[in-house]
């Protein structure tokens, strides 16, 4: 109101097809106030443009992994010092046992492709993830009869390796690196050259499990991808039945009355109360009072059933609203009693409304992630997938959020690449659970 | 066409319009019109609902360009100067043709803050003091001055139906408009209201060229000098109001006038 | 009998229930529905709930309640000493329990028999070494006390579920055959059903009511014996927050809720703006094709996971900001303000971009709310639009805007993982938006993940947090609510 004061008063001219000054200079705060507007419009789509190219230009590395192709003789004097294949006996060899194979597998390898080298043979075999000694071990468990034979391996290489083929790692960068040398990325580039290491698509990262710290290759959200799985089967098995119990009794037949405005104000401020509250819930009454397992999906998926709970009733009393009260009438015309109304034709009609909001409420608490780290959903917890839906209910698990927030705390860099990695395939599972509330929504909306 | 060529004769023509089309997306809403407007009359459109008289009033201070959908062409002349020149800015023009709304709207403001508005925007005032007199003197020619010049402060929201209406009649004064459109400005209002309104409007016909739309044909029969009847976008009869109401020339008027139709 | 099979066995009876009942009734009426009051699957149903709902009630409030009575109980057993030696009441039942379960599975391995267990002693073996060839590992050598205490919780818990089973059974049976006796033709099997369905609808709405009271409760709880171990006063009015673990923690909210408040403030500073541009842009200016484009396209900002903020807080505007303002002669600017990638810019400047569309939809419905004659009131006066807006439509429209703006700040300080991977873990007074601090939800999640000890107050604290900002952000929302209301009713 300021810059309309009184000093710049100006007689009227009379002519319209003239702009009087004033006018201009109005104009021109006319332009300026809606070039803001478009400005901050565009501040937030930058902002969102910036996000995606942000995951996708880091995330994607994760879909790839470096592997080296290398043939390990099965030495049964290391393996099976008796001969007599007795499975007992060959598991008793522990992954140390294995190591002097790879190393001698490495040092064969270079030596074969008479690669000039002053690397021990100890450095050589270091260019393998340290899950490969495992892996080999593994192997070997499954088929005691390779034991003797010269088998050929698709190792993981360490994330070093992979770092320097996909330019995270330079040869700048690993000048004060203890875990690779200038030296090694020489065999390295040499060993690319005739396809022994090579980049491929990694499957294991959709399925496979966590890893320790030492060990960024091997990582994997699958897992963890099980734990959201089991959480969300919980959340719709409690969240939709008692939201839409809910949302049908505040509807149609709630009394109007203190008791349901309390209700009323109750759920719009659960909704907004801060999801690490209700961490904190989960904690206090489902594992210290009622001694359900700590980081297990089963609590999970309770503390977000409560959460969602609000949104499903928001969403769905919103769906019950739309339809007429003509529809009501005509159920209660021919003598339908309410309930029968309600249930029979209501519910029905006002079914396509609540699956949306059923589906967004999911999909808000897949993202999720402050109150799983409350209840111990967090951390290197599972690595193996459930087998059993009991197990994958009650034994412990991490959550695919969860699991990208653990990742990015570890200090290795190559977990970040899998953190955003992991932020692909989330989101992926976010758009499409969105696409299908937003078809659900076009399809079935109703005018009346 | 010949009956408005004598009018035209006789009195100056503050408006002019001329084959004037409005279309809102598909449909036509006003076909063809042409209009002289007398300055210093209250000139009142009426019509069965429907009939394109809102919208026509609304295209002379260009009020339908806030709509996306309609589209005016034609030639409509204030001063002869055609309104809707690309030079011209609308902004300009509503300060010269003031329009008052069916519902009272006054800003959600103090009663001074409704009347200084338009001086505000438009910088006609130099100081506090200028302010003031434009403010007192709107009120009282909106005839109002007297109810709220002690609260003054007072929101405007907080006065009666009829009392809001002639606080946006002077609001609209304020700017030392040329002519003022008024919209149905008794719809809304109770007889008493309407009674004060009406006699404000031909109080104000001194000062300004009034055009008035209205659904109430004893209305425009009281207020107005001349009278336009619309019927599905199209001007039917336009003339003296007595005679319009004592001898319409068209059939389509006396059924009107006779409530027939509409 | 387990648990799991009890429940089968109340479900088959109630499905038994329902076939029977609708049987029964269409045998009264000779096979005629037209004879009966309700149709036939009615008094099956009405069967099914009487056999069912109250029998499961009664496991599930069983379930809830047996362990709470079983350990007071078993508390009463323990000499008071105890308590003193252990440190905590807490942590001796967490070993009660933990024993009694390895006797429970090594009973159920058959490693020991019931008898045996019973007549247990520790002189006579060597109960720990045993336990753990299970898989049991016992954390420290069992003590006697703890040992008679874990016989007796087993004595209770195995009591307790037998009357558990007796009294589910029984209530089951008994519904069961009251229902079918009842049935006959004219029974108003379809009110009964229906106040039934009724009741649990009741139930189900009632659920809202108890999460917040547990929500209270559990927090409240908790507090208390927070309080009870540290002096309040120096949570509320002391200065400083430096936890450890000697026990003279210095445990204040007020350097916490500086943070949170200054990190909220500068992401409101950024939101507000943006957001409030952005509405009143799409609703007043936008043609409806850029409209439908570009609403969506910003809410996808508010349905993107936190935890994707988190990550570009920490990995992308941390570090760019690094660039700019701190590294000294190598930075951009060769500026060093800033020692390290998390600040409270960064998580305020993310948070910020969070809360864009928060703010744009709210505030879009709110200016949409404001009635068209307003703007036409202002332009039919030679109004611009801007002037319009910005004196007309903004100050109707103020305190629903008000009212968004506080439900943006309440989200803004109940955010977590933004704070957590974004904004440090230094608890500190200071204006400089380029160093770490931390905020009331971060030591929450610091204070409650890892090993914690529900005795000290280092992590009781976390409770008291917790409450405090259930109180602050409830206060937000419901004076927020409430504006909202008010301006809503103004142009209903």
């Amino acid at each position: 109101m300021t810059d309309l004061g009184f000093s710049q008063a100006q007689p009227v001219q009379n002519s319209l097809l003239t702009e009087t000054a004033r006018t201009r200079k109005r104009n021109a705060a006319e332009r300026r106030f809606r070039a803001f507007g478009i400005a901050a419009i565009m501040v937030g789509l930058l902002m969102l443009i910036l996000l995606v190219t942000t995951i996708v230009s880091k995330g994607t590395g994760a879909f790839q992994q470096t592997f080296i192709t290398v043939n390990v003789e099965l030495l049964e004097s290391k393996l099976d010092k008796k001969g007599n294949r007795n499975i007992e006996e060959i598991k008793k060899v522990t992954t140390f046992g294995y190591a002097p194979l790879l190393k001698t597998a490495m040092k064969d390898l270079v030596a074969d492709l008479s690669i000039e080298t002053s690397l021990k043979s100890k450095h050589l075999a270091a260019l393998l993830s340290k899950s490969a000694v495992a892996e080999l071990r593994a192997y070997v468990i499954a088929n005691p009869d390779q034991i003797g034979k010269t088998v050929e391996f698709r190792f993981l290489a360490q994330s070093r390796v992979d770092g320097y083929l996909k330019g995270r790692v330079t040869r700048e960068s690993v000048v004060n690196d203890k875990n690779i040398s200038a030296e090694q990325l020489d065999l390295v580039d040499a060993l690319v050259a005739v396809g022994t290491i090579e980049k491929t698509f990694n499957l294991d990262f959709i399925l496979g499990s966590d890893a320790s710290d030492q060990r960024p290759e091997a990582a994997g959200i699958g897992v963890s991808m099980a734990g959201s799985l089991f959480m969300m089967m919980v959340v719709l098995a409690l969240a939709l039945p008692i939201g839409v119990a809910a949302s049908i009794y505040l509807e149609e037949f709630a009394p109007r009355n203190w008791l349901t405005d309390i209700i009323e104000v109750n759920i719009a401020n659960l909704a907004a109360v801060p999801s690490i509250v209700f961490g904190i819930l989960g904690l206090a009454v489902f594992i210290n009072y009622m001694h359900l397992p700590m980081s297990a999906p089963l609590v999970g998926g309770l503390v977000l059933t409560l959460m969602t709970l609000p949104t499903i009733i928001i969403s769905t009393r919103a769906a019950l609203k739309a339809v007429p009260p003509s529809i009501r009438d005509a159920a209660l015309g021919v003598g339908a009693s309410k309930m029968q109304a309600v249930f029979h034709h209501v519910l029905p009609l006002a079914a396509p409304g609540i699956l949306t909001g059923t589906i967004i409420g999911l999909a808000q608490a897949l993202g999720e992630t402050a109150p799983l780290l409350l209840i111990g959903m967090v951390g290197f917890i599972a690595s193996n997938a459930p087998e059993t839906i009991a197990e994958g209910l009650l034994s412990p698990n991490s959550a695919m959020p969860a699991q990208i927030y653990e990742w990015a705390k570890r200090a290795d860099p190559a977990f970040y690449e899998r953190a955003w990695g992991g932020i692909i395939i989330l989101l992926v599972f976010l758009v499409t659970m969105n696409t299908i509330a937003v078809i659900l929504r076009r399809r079935f909306e109703r005018r009346w | 066409m010949n009956m408005m060529d004598k009018t035209m004769v006789t009195k100056t023509v503050k408006i002019a319009a001329n084959n004037v089309n409005v279309h809102y997306a598909d449909s036509h809403a006003i076909k063809d019109v042409s209009v002289g407007i007398e300055a210093n009359a209250v000139t009142a459109f009426i019509g069965p609902s429907g009939c394109g008289k809102s919208t026509f009033l609304r295209c002379l201070n260009r009020m339908n360009d806030t709509i996306d959908v309609c589209r005016v062409t034609g030639e409509i002349l204030l001063d002869e100067e055609d309104i809707y020149d690309r030079r011209v800015d609308p902004v300009q023009l509503r300060a010269k043709v003031g329009m008052v709304f069916q519902k009272p709207n006054p800003f959600p403001k103090s009663i001074y803050d409704n009347v200084a508005y338009g001086p505000r925007i438009h910088g006609l005032a130099r100081n506090k003091a200028e302010l003031d007199e434009i403010v007192e003197n709107s009120l009282r020619r909106g005839a109002i001055w007297e109810e709220v010049k002690d609260r003054l402060d007072a929101p405007g929201t907080g006065l009666s139906g009829g009392q809001q209406q002639r606080l946006c009649i002077a609001r609209a004064i304020a700017t030392e408009p040329e002519v003022l459109l008024m919209d149905e400005p008794c719809s809304a209002l109770d007889p008493i209201a309407t009674a004060q309104v009406e006699e404000l409007i031909d109080e104000l016909r001194g000062n300004f060229t009034v055009v008035i739309v209205t659904h109430s044909m004893q209305q425009a029969a009281r207020v107005s000098q001349k009278t336009a009847f619309f019927h599905l976008g199209n001007l039917v009869e336009y003339e003296a109001t007595g005679q319009i109401f004592t001898n319409p020339q068209d059939p389509r008027t006396e059924s009107y006038i006779t409530g027939r139709i509409g | 009998m387990p648990t799991f099979w009890l429940i089968i066995i109340l479900l088959a009876l109630s499905v038994a229930g329902f076939l029977l009942g609708r049987h029964r009734a269409l045998a009264t009426a000779d096979g005629d529905i037209r004879a009966l009051h309700s149709l036939p699957s009615y008094y099956g149903v009405n069967v099914a709930m009487w056999a069912g709902v109250p029998s499961l009630a009664l496991l599930a409030s069983w379930l809830l309640l047996q362990p709470m009575l079983i350990e007071t109980r078993v508390v009463k057993s323990i000499p008071e000493s105890m308590f003193a030696e252990t440190g905590s009441l807490n942590l001796l039942m967490s070993d009660v329990r933990r024993l009694a379960e390895g006797l429970d599975l090594a009973e159920e391995r058959g490693l020991l028999s019931n008898d045996q267990i019973n007549a247990l002693d520790l002189e006579s073996s060597n109960l720990r070494v045993e336990l753990g060839t299970i898989g049991v590992a016992l954390g420290s050598e069992i003590l006697p006390e703890v040992l008679s205490a874990a016989q007796s919780y087993r004595g209770f818990s195995k009591t307790g579920h037998l009357a558990m089973v007796v009294a589910c059974l029984g209530l089951a049976g008994a519904g069961f055959v009251y229902a079918l006796l009842q049935t006959q033709k004219d029974l108003r099997a379809r009110n009964l059903v229906e106040r039934g369905a009724m009741a649990l609808l009741v139930l189900a709405a009632s659920l809202a009511i108890l999460t917040t009271v547990g929500i209270v409760l559990s927090m409240l709880f908790e507090t208390v014996n927070f309080f009870g171990l540290h002096a309040w006063s120096d949570f509320f009015f002391g200065t400083t927050w430096a936890p450890n673990f000697r026990g003279d923690s210095e445990l204040s909210i007020l350097p916490l809720l500086w943070g949170t408040l200054y990190i909220s403030a500068i992401a409101l500073l950024v939101a507000v703006p943006v957001g409030l541009f952005a509405a009143i842009y799409l609703s007043e200016y936008a043609s409806p094709a850029v409209r439908t484009l570009a609403k969506p396209l910003l809410e996808i900002l508010a349905g993107i996971p936190t935890i994707v903020y988190g990550l570009f807080a920490l990995l992308t505007v941390g570090p760019m900001l690094l660039r700019f303002f701190g590294q000294g002669e190598n930075g951009l600017l060769g500026l060093d303000w800033m020692s390290g990638a998390t600040s409270v810019l960064t998580a305020g400047f993310v948070m910020g971009i969070m809360l864009i569309p928060f703010v744009s939809s709210l505030s879009d419905d709110i200016i949409n709310a404001v009635p068209q004659t307003m703007r036409d009131g202002s332009l039919g006066l030679g109004a611009t639009k801007s002037e319009t807006i910005r004196q007309v439509v903004l100050p109707a429209a103020l305190p629903g805007i008000v009212g968004a703006i506080l439900l943006a700040a309440s989200r803004a300080i109940g955010e977590t993982m933004i704070v957590v991977m974004g904004a440090g873990a230094i608890a500190k007074f200071s204006g400089n938006p380029f160093e770490s601090m931390t905020t009331i939800t971060t030591r929450i999640v610091s204070q409650l993940t890892g090993d914690t000890d529900f005795a000290s107050p280092e992590t009781l604290v976390a409770f008291a947090l917790g409450l405090s900002l259930f109180v602050l952000t409830l206060g937000l929302n419901v004076l927020a609510l409430i504006i909202v209301r008010k301006y809503r009713e103004q142009y209903d």
